[in-house]
């Protein structure tokens, strides 16, 4: 049966799966060589999520805790696109997202900083891309928190995202980071990814035409998920 | 253009991902036989991980995925999706409330022993890791075409689940090694 088939994972994008400036990575990593798949019906199919999936108030982390009040903090706009390898857009794709509050803590029991809890913060949405591939989300900015990786270590603020594509092969989680981030430099697992022009490209670019007068700051975050192949194979697994 | 670099799910995913219970694929309605499949997530010294998340993505009880691009003749379920989701928890433990699958076409006109696709994330991954489970009672394995291409039985044998009976009901029991002697193999592809 004929299968297109989706590009590889690009590992001069992607990090390794052990990394030594990023301690939790040293237990945790497949050290094994990855057994090599060519792609078959299981690999090339997917979820997809209907409209269902998103509710119109979780596109606004701002106002969804369920009580009457706003988040505190910097209010900011995200947009992106979710695009191909060829800059194709990729529609109606789920994302989600979650985060720490203005503060630097998540709304999680594992979390103990000694930062206040935002009673009006949860830190986790949901949102689609339109047709055109584009998505949209109102948040506060996070705050950098500390963690346990190396001596007074100090996550950027960042924003996680989950996303799926249209096959099981698109699937990809990550998190992208604010321009500017005095912390960035010294993050261990941006530093994970391997080339520049990659860690650079987790970073947001402020968009002042996203920006809205006396409301808040806006940023752009495009994700680019493994492309189609041209040509439809003879899957003969050769 | 490039793709998006990928980066750990962190310690805090469940926030964002499984405040929902998402383990669950069948409801009363779903054909098939119903299994429970349950396993540990363990890291390279053994310690169960209690932080990771398992994802699977499956055909129906025909062998048909859910998707525009399956175009096999085979019937739809329309109460099944076919994904799942689930969190370890605090002894390291996924399970899945869901059907046994039914065979696909691989390459070549051949056909492929029924599995279960899976995706791994966890705190300390960088990037997910892709594997699949087989069913030990399944005599298709024997001539399944990925299967066949992991070399050595040891290798093979991370990737197929024991059948197990509790309660009455069939439970496949899946341990996940993320490093060490006894790996699971992981997919490039
Ligand atoms: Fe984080």
């Amino acid at each position: 049966m004929k299968i297109q088939g989706y590009n590889p994972r690009d590992w001069k994008s992607h990090p390794p799966y052990h990394f030594e400036g990023y301690a939790s990575s040293m237990k945790r990593a497949p050290l094994k060589r990855l057994a090599k798949m060519k792609q078959t019906l299981s690999e090339i199919t997917g979820p997809l999520f209907g409209p269902e999936a998103v509710q119109p108030r979780d596109t606004d982390l701002t106002r969804n805790a369920g009580t009457d009040g706003e988040a505190m903090g910097e209010r900011v706009i995200i947009v992106g696109r979710v695009l191909d390898e060829d800059e194709r857009p990729v529609p109606n794709t789920f994302i989600e997202i979650w985060q720490a509050n203005a503060a630097g803590r998540y709304h999680h029991e594992v979390d103990q900083h000694r930062a206040p809890l935002d009673p009006n913060f949860i830190g986790a949405g949901r949102c689609m891309s339109n047709e055109k591939g584009e998505y949209r989300f109102l948040t506060v900015k996070p705050g950098p928190y500390p963690w346990l990786n190396h001596p007074n270590a100090w996550r950027p603020s960042h924003i996680h995202l989950s996303l799926f594509g249209p096959s099981f092969v698109t699937r990809l989680v990550t998190q992208f980071f604010f321009p500017g981030d005095p912390l960035i430099p010294m993050d261990p697992i941006l530093n994970s990814v391997p080339s520049k022009s990659g860690r650079q490209r987790l970073i947001a670019s402020y968009a002042h035409d996203v920006t809205e007068p006396e409301w808040a700051l806006g940023y752009r975050f495009d994700i680019v998920l493994r492309g189609r192949q041209q040509t439809p194979f003879e899957s003969d697994g050769r | 253009m490039k793709q998006t670099p990928s980066q750990t799910v962190g310690p805090f995913y469940s926030l964002g991902l499984t405040q929902k219970r998402m383990n669950v694929l069948a409801s009363d309605a779903t054909l098939g036989e119903r299994i429970r499949i349950e396993g540990y997530v363990f890291d390279g010294d053994g310690q169960a991980v209690p932080d990771a998340m398992v994802e699977i993505w499956q055909a129906n009880a025909y062998g048909r995925y859910n998707h525009p691009d399956d175009k096999q003749e085979k019937p739809l379920d329309p109460s099944f999706l076919g994904w799942g989701r689930s969190g370890t928890d605090k002894m390291g433990v996924f399970s899945f409330e869901t059907i046994k699958p039914g065979s696909v076409p691989g390459p070549d006109e051949s056909v492929q022993a029924p599995h279960i696709n899976v995706t791994v994330f966890a705190r300390g991954m960088l990037v997910h890791a892709y594997t699949r489970i087989y069913f030990g009672d399944e005599p298709g394995n024997a001539t399944d075409p990925v299967l066949s291409s992991i070399k050595t039985k040891v290798r093979r044998q991370t990737l197929i689940a024991a059948r197990e009976e509790k309660n009455g009901k069939p439970v496949y029991r899946f341990d996940i090694r993320l490093q060490g002697e006894n790996e699971t193999v992981f997919f490039d592809m």
